[in-house]
């Protein structure tokens, strides 16, 4: 609606997907198109993580059948890294900690990776360090953080940001946001929403998914989906969730 | 995933060649005769032999220690060649006149033997089998009064100091292999820093077992005297053999009042194939012995080869205010095992020593962490702090962590702190969802497990001690 003509970034067809044996996605279709917001919503255990985390190749889901085009190229065939390469990027519900490996460290390598798989150039440590510290400034964070150990200790709030400053400086083509807003205050759910919304060009997507009405209050969709038991039973626009907001999930899925 | 992570951390043994070099070689097995052509073939002094066979006679006594959480058959000690040199064995009068076989070997092994091509500031004692073949910089260490020479050398031209201090920290009784290295050693370095000098570079000693059915037993003795430093590193290799060697050696270390001595060893002795076919039995025994007050000895060990290793670098801390420390990383894979740790025994008032221990294990290895803090009745306001960490890789390694601690002293604070961790899916794909493949994960994983030792070794080694980890871990380290 937003640009008829834009073009499709990814398009995820009849996906299904299973974990242990278990069936978590039961024929996903999904088309994105550049410039635009989507949302997904559904109750607990519905598969909206699920959905995010096979797209971006975690290895513990086995995809059964089905397919996702992304910008082109068959995703499912492409090992996790080389979707981040790609330009597909998973703010995380829960990001994990790891010890001893300072987050600037990381950073940095994750930002001279993806830069370096578009032929741009990389930077040194000093280079990198004024650069991240602008791009931290954008979501009121302490340059502290760049020194810890990466997640370590971090609130659930500090963890989020990390993950939109992750996306900051990789600057993807389409971010999936799990739950982004779960662990921020009002004030920080601002600021954040405020950084990815100043992100958001003609040509990069955002997917996001959450529970609530409350995101979509500073980050506005295009598109609601509501997600059902694995399948996505319902699409609309912002009305959409405001409805979802009143009357339960239980309209839809019933 | 467990198969890509077995595949980075698969990586094979690069120094395992064989040198072909004439060697004169005892025959196998142990007597009172052997101990005698030792001794005969090195022109030691009597009270030497004495040495050696007061050592056997009680070696005979003893058994092999079964407390150590590892497993092995039987060693046939009488299938052991005892001695083993590389020809000529006639005393060189300059590097010119070694081997060029044994440069070459050296040279493939990056051993710098030729001072002009040396590292930069470090000094090299070089033992190949049962000798020593080279000393580097040995000159320039003479001018400030420092003796760094091999343990056959020193018998003969500082047999005052030798005999002082041979034996002083680990007797001969000491234990088992204690007892039999002291009773068939065949050479090691010495190093003596006299009063008030602090050594202008890092002295080194390189080991090399290359004959397949000998054992090495060398001995390393260091002396530091009052208002001394010296840092130390040792490296070792061997080549790849579906058999077992034993290396049994001795370290001894002396620190008077206010010395300071840093004792670093990279260990890669070859580590045996993926089924736990061959490899080095690491049987070892280092003490030192902080003897005057304000005196120091740090240990940092960064241990990844051999089959077994069984090793517990350890400190006496008999002057008052002396400080002990003892920096491990502990890498297993395969059928590895390692039981190795530390010994802090507090004697003086306000003694204080410091264990980190970081243990690695991959594989279906087993890597043990045995530790014990004593607390001596007159050690008033002694402290130590221990860690113990433990990284699993995958889910068929094991890590044990053995803290004795025993206190009869009030005013002691003790502190142990212990983790186990395990590298997960889950925080590799963190990295991999950020476009980092999952080497540089593990690499980068494993440097941050291993910081806090890695940062404690000198400068030109940490570098080294980080590729290897990085060789036996993966491809690279980032």
């Amino acid at each position: 609606m937003k640009n008829a003509n834009a073009k499709n970034l990814l398009e995820v067809r009849n996906l299904s997907a299973r974990i242990g044996g278990v069936e978590i996605l039961k024929g996903i279709d999904l088309v994105v198109k550049a410039g635009e917001v989507h949302a997904i919503m559904g109750p607990n255990g519905s598969g909206k993580s699920t959905f995010s985390k096979v797209l971006a190749g975690h290895p513990a889901y086995e995809v059964v059948s089905g397919e996702a085009i992304f910008d082109g190229r068959n995703l499912l065939e492409l090992p996790p890294e080389e979707r981040a390469r790609a330009g597909l990027f998973l703010s995380f519900q829960y990001p994990v900690e790891i010890p001893g490996v300072a987050n600037t460290q990381f950073l940095r390598l994750a930002y001279n990776t993806v830069q370096g798989g578009r032929g741009k150039d990389e930077l040194d440590p000093l280079e990198f360090d004024d650069f991240v510290r602008e791009k931290m400034k954008l979501l009121d964070m302490d340059p502290g953080f760049l020194d810890r150990s990466v997640n370590e200790g971090f609130s659930g709030g500090e963890k989020k940001r990390n993950e939109i400053l992750q996306m900051a400086l990789l600057e993807p083509r389409l971010a999936f946001l799990d739950e982004t807003d779960s662990g921020l205050d009002i004030d920080a759910l601002r600021v954040v929403a405020g950084s990815v919304n100043s992100l958001l060009t003609p040509d990069n997507a955002y997917v996001l998914v959450t529970h609530y009405q409350r995101l979509l209050n500073y980050i506005e969709p295009d598109y609601v989906h509501v997600m059902d038991r694995g399948r996505l039973v319902k699409t609309g626009d912002k009305a959409l969730a405001l409805e979802l907001e009143t009357r339960g999930y239980d309209w839809v899925a019933a | 995933m467990s198969a890509v992570l077995q595949n980075l951390i698969d990586q094979p043994y690069k120094h395992g060649f064989v040198t072909e070099i004439e060697a004169d070689t005892a025959p196998r097995g142990l007597s009172e005769d052997t101990i005698r052509l030792i001794s005969h073939k090195k022109n030691e002094p009597e009270w030497l032999l004495d040495f050696r066979l007061k050592a056997y006679r009680h070696w005979l006594t003893m058994t092999e220690p079964t407390w150590p959480n590892v497993s092995y058959p039987k060693i046939d000690f009488q299938d052991i060649i005892y001695y083993s040199a590389p020809k000529p064995k006639t005393k060189l009068q300059s590097l010119d006149e070694v081997d060029p076989e044994l440069l070459r070997t050296f040279a493939k092994l990056g051993v710098p033997m030729h001072e002009q091509k040396a590292l930069a500031g470090v000094a090299v004692d070089v033992i190949f089998d049962s000798v020593s073949v080279t000393t580097t910089y040995k000159q320039k260490l003479a001018e400030v009064g420092i003796i760094f020479c091999s343990m056959s050398e020193a018998v003969h031209d500082h047999p005052e100091l030798v005999r002082k201090y041979l034996g002083s920290v680990v007797p001969t009784t000491d234990n088992f292999y204690a007892a039999l290295n002291s009773a068939v050693f065949t050479d090691g370095s010495f190093c003596y820093i006299p009063r008030g000098v602090r050594c202008p570079m890092e002295l080194s000693t390189y080991f090399r077992i290359n004959t397949q059915e000998s054992g090495q037993f060398e001995r390393t003795l260091i002396v530091a005297e009052e208002r001394s430093y010296v840092s130390y590193l040792e490296g070792c290799t061997a080549p790849k053999f579906d058999t077992n060697q034993l290396h049994a050696a001795v370290v001894e270390l002396v620190a008077l009042d206010d010395a300071e001595i840093k004792y670093s060893t990279v260990q890669n002795w070859y580590a045996g194939d993926e089924n736990g076919v061959g490899g080095i039995y690491n049987f070892v025994t280092k003490r030192g012995l902080c003897k005057g007050i304000n005196s120091k000895i740090s240990w940092t060990q960064v241990e990844t080869g051999s089959a077994i290793t069984w090793k517990y670098p350890s400190c006496i801390l008999l002057g008052d205010n002396s400080v002990g420390e003892f920096y491990s990383v502990a890498l297993t894979n395969h059928r590895q095992q390692a039981d190795t740790g530390t010994k802090m025994i507090h004697v003086g008032r306000n003694t204080r020593s410091r264990i980190i221990s970081k243990g690695i294990s991959a594989g279906t290895s087993n890597n043990s962490y045995r530790g014990l803090v004593k607390i001596g009745p007159r050690a008033d306001g002694a402290r130590n702090f221990s860690q113990c960490d433990s990284m699993l890789i995958g889910s068929a390694c094991n890590a044990s962590t053995f803290p004795y601690i025993q206190v009869d002293n009030n005013s002691a604070k003790v502190e142990h702190e212990a983790s186990t961790s395990k590298i997960g899916e889950d925080q590799l794909f963190y990295f991999q969802s950020r476009g980092i493949d999952m080497e540089q994960a593990v690499s980068m994983i494993i440097n941050g497990f291993v910081k806090d030792v890695f940062t404690q070794l000198p400068m030109e080694f940490a570098v080294e001690a980080s590729n290897l980890l990085g060789l036996k871990l993966e491809g690279s380290v980032g």
